[in-house]
């Protein structure tokens, strides 16, 4: 039951995605790129995101999920290096092909051999970030 | 143009109810990244199979969808050196970060998460840089 919900909430989030136009390169460029022909999509399906989202957040509070377990506690509000910098190189990853993870896998079997080299190339990098944080830490510590 | 916004607003929502269920029924958070690299780097353990049904919906629905209606532009580059680039910068920069627009956009934002907010300003700007120099400048994408 488990895997059917979550084989729902992944098809509900790929429909979103292909539905609003997220798999779509230029539509996330186009936002990007405010010294061009500025695409203000992005902001209108982040934002139609978060409505459901927080109202789901605080259908949390006193309850349990569904299928058992507990809620994911609140992360502590530490600001470390790892997400200064891991975010910082996902921006220019994500503003060179106008791809990220989840509209990547959403529209696999239509991008071409250009998404299927950028979901190859992904599953690298997310091989490889473990060993690479290991060694950042291993450096200088950080947290989180 | 509009109708692209009201499509953007209609998608976001169906993406806000996913990550909705995926919250509430399975208490997890949808976050992509998360989710992939787990499966990738062998961390997600006992939750493979929860993470391997969220992929194949994630991919399989929209395959469906853009078969049946015909639709699925994505106007990803043919230039594979700047794609392969991009993928790896991707891979490495969501798993050192621990999440991505999903994860850290989508549901850290929506609980008011310090660390999903400030995430978020750095991907956003860092993707605006890049478009800035690479269209721009060298004229590359």
């Amino acid at each position: 039951m488990r895997n059917i919900m979550a084989f729902i909430a992944g098809g509900t989030f790929g429909a979103g995605l292909l539905i609003s136009g997220m798999t779509d390169t230029t539509k996330v460029q186009g936002w990007l790129d405010i010294f061009g022909v500025w695409d203000p999509t992005l902001a209108f399906v982040m934002g139609g995101a978060i409505i459901p989202m927080a109202i789901a957040w605080g259908l949390t509070k006193g309850r349990t999920p569904l299928m058992g377990g507990l809620f994911p506690p609140r992360p502590e509000a530490r600001l470390g290096r790892n997400l200064i910098v891991g975010s910082t190189l996902f921006g220019m990853g994500w503003g060179l092909a106008g791809l990220c993870p989840g509209p990547s896998i959403a529209s696999l079997s239509f991008g071409g051999i250009g998404g299927i080299t950028f979901v190859v190339a992904m599953a690298v990098g997310m091989w490889f970030a473990p060993k690479l944080r290991d060694r950042m830490d291993a450096l200088a510590p950080a947290s989180a | 143009m509009e109708q692209d916004w009201i499509l953007g607003l209609i998608g976001g929502g169906i993406i806000g109810i996913a990550g909705a269920i995926y919250l509430l029924s399975n208490g997890r958070i949808m976050g992509a990244s998360g989710i992939i690299g787990g499966l990738v780097d062998g961390s997600a353990g006992n939750q493979s199979k929860e993470r391997l049904s969220f992929v194949a919906g994630l991919f399989l629905v929209p395959t469906l969808i853009a078969a049946i209606m015909g639709i699925g532009e994505t106007n990803v580059s043919d230039n594979l050196v700047v794609v392969a680039i991009a993928g790896l910068l991707v891979g490495v920069g969501t798993r050192i970060a621990n999440g991505c627009t999903s994860g850290h956009g989508v549901c850290g934002i929506s609980r008011l998460s310090l660390r999903g907010m400030v995430a978020t300003v750095f991907y956003i700007g860092a993707g605006g840089l890049t478009v800035v120099l690479f269209r721009h400048l060298l004229g590359v994408i």
